[in-house]
């Protein structure tokens, strides 16, 4: 039909616009930038530091030290009733009940003996111990891969960082973390977490919670190095992880974990 | 020309456009997929170094012990050598340059951390020589009678009569045990 010729190249002439358009588009580099494939598949294998966490529950006193440190160090706000790291408290009594309590996250200790308000006789405790808990620094971080805007991050010591500048404060990963070691931060508005003090790690300094714990019972070390005593305990003694169940591979390692830990 | 189809497709094209524009001006140049791949390392390569600048607090007691070596020496030799000193006096960033003085704090809240008796048989805690602050000179400061560099130590208390006695005899003689 004669009449849908002009039709046909109009047609013609505008898909062929529209192609050069796009091929201009996509071949401003920069533009176009999503992914590279050389970076997609940019995994380092053989990195040589990966921290983690080793936690002594038989040793903690629960004097609250560490969180106070870590409070400090970080500026995080110090009456906010939000830390990074907490130490919760377990008194399981004879009768098989099991209290548990954590006053401002443990930062000033555990200076009352009744616990959830109940002066428990000390005939009656089978057991009470302290459990300080901090963020995993999963290998498998769930906290990240919620992120809509990349602004938390695994670098390859295994430390899961913000961004604090990029983070819009969604609030996903705070969600997405099994153990609720994410928070929001009152006074930046952005999500917060443990980094393992990685300013004071770069400088090979410890963390604030490891330095300042009187008793030895928090302890970083480098798992990829058969020396470190952490290593050395991590591989040869009988070490916890919590909440192993949802896949996350948690690297904070505990010693003496009870059953009515959650 | 069929307005109606092409219409559309402008629009889509020219939304796809303006979100690459933007996208290319928004998202900062050191936006790179880090170590761990792309489901965990997307990141700003930029913020690695900020944390890294981020101000160090906390200096560790060797610090002090240029300056402070008499309560560094007398700390060290007594059971409370295992207590950094900044738990009790604050961070020390700044000091003494900046800060003249840190901090010194003399509650009982700060003593009670470790020694608030619980009677915990699994743990450390329990084992640690505790008191019952309602019961143990109540009102008064742990410091008035304690030396917390050296608890060890003679007494060192006026108000009681309790000063440089040693202080398991004088409890004893107080409580009549
Ligand atoms: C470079 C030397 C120096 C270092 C290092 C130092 N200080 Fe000081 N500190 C001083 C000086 C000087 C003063 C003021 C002296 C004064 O007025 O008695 C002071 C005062 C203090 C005070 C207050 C004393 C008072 O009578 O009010 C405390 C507490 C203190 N320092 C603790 C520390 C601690 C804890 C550390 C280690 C983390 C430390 N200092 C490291 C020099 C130092
Ligand atoms: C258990 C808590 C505690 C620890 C640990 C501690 N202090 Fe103190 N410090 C105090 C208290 C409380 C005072 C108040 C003065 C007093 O009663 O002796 C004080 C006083 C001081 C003073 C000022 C006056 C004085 O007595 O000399 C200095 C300086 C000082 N401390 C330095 C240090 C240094 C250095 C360390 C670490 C080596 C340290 N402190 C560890 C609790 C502590
Ligand atoms: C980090 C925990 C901690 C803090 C905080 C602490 N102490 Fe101690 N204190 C200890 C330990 C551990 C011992 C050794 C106890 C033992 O041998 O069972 C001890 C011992 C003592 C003793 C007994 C010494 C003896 O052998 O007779 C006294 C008294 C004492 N501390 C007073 C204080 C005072 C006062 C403060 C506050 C300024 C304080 N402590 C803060 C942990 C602490
Ligand atoms: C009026 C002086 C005085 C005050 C204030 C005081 N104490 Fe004591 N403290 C003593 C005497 C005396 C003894 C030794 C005998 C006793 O009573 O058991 C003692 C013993 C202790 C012991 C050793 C207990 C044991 O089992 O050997 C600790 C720990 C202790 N005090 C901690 C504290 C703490 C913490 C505070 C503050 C909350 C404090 N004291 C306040 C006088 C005092």
């Amino acid at each position: 039909m004669e009449n849908n010729e002009p039709v046909d190249q109009e047609r013609r002439k505008f898909i062929k616009t529209v192609c050069m358009g796009v091929a201009a588009v996509a071949l401003s580099p920069a533009a176009f930038k999503i992914l590279g494939p050389s970076e997609a598949l940019a995994f380092v294998q053989n990195t040589k530091r990966r921290w983690v966490f080793l936690v002594d529950t038989n040793k903690c006193i629960g004097c609250g030290f560490c969180v106070k440190a870590c409070k400090q160090e970080n500026e995080i706000a110090y009456d906010a009733p939000v830390s990074r790291t907490w130490v919760e408290r377990y008194v399981v009594k004879k009768d098989g009940d099991t209290l548990i309590d954590s006053p401002k996250a443990g930062r000033d200790g555990f200076i009352d003996a009744a616990i959830e308000g109940q002066a428990v006789p000390p005939s009656e405790i089978a057991k009470g111990f302290f459990v300080p808990k901090l963020c995993n620094q999963c290998e498998n971080p769930p906290c990240v891969q919620v992120c809509p805007v990349g602004a938390t991050y695994q670098i390859k010591e295994g430390i899961v960082m913000v961004d604090r500048k990029w983070c819009i404060g969604c609030g996903y990963c705070i969600e997405a973390c099994p153990y609720s070691a994410r928070f929001f931060n009152p006074e930046l508005k952005v999500a917060e977490k443990c980094n393992f003090c990685y300013h004071r790690t770069v400088k090979g300094l410890k963390p604030a919670c490891v330095q300042n714990c009187p008793v030895g019972a928090r302890q970083i070390g480098n798992i990829k190095d058969p020396d470190d005593p952490v290593t050395k305990i991590v591989l040869n003694e009988r070490v916890s992880v919590l909440k192993e169940e949802y896949g996350t591979d948690p690297q904070a390692y505990y010693l003496g974990l009870d059953r009515s830990v959650r | 020309m069929h307005n109606h189809v092409i219409r559309p497709f402008l629009v889509v094209l020219a939304v796809f456009v303006i979100l690459i524009t933007v996208r290319h001006f928004f998202v900062p140049k050191d936006f790179k997929v880090g170590d761990r791949g792309f489901m965990y390392s997307y990141h700003r390569q930029g913020n690695e170094k900020e944390w890294a600048d981020f101000k160090v607090k906390y200096q560790s007691r060797e610090y002090c012990a240029d300056c402070h070596d008499e309560n560094f020496k007398k700390i060290i030799a007594s059971p409370h050598k295992i207590i950094q000193c900044e738990n009790c006096h604050g961070p020390a960033v700044g000091h003494p340059d900046t800060i003249e003085k840190l901090p010194i704090d003399k509650s009982r809240e700060l003593c009670e951390r470790c020694h608030t008796k619980l009677n915990y048989p699994t743990s450390l805690r329990g084992q640690i020589k505790g008191i019952d602050p309602q019961q143990h000179y109540p009102g008064k400061e742990c410091c008035s009678c304690h030396d917390p560099h050296h608890p060890n130590g003679p007494s060192r208390t006026v108000d009681n009569n309790l000063a440089g006695t040693n202080l398991k005899e004088t409890g004893a003689a107080i409580n009549g045990k």
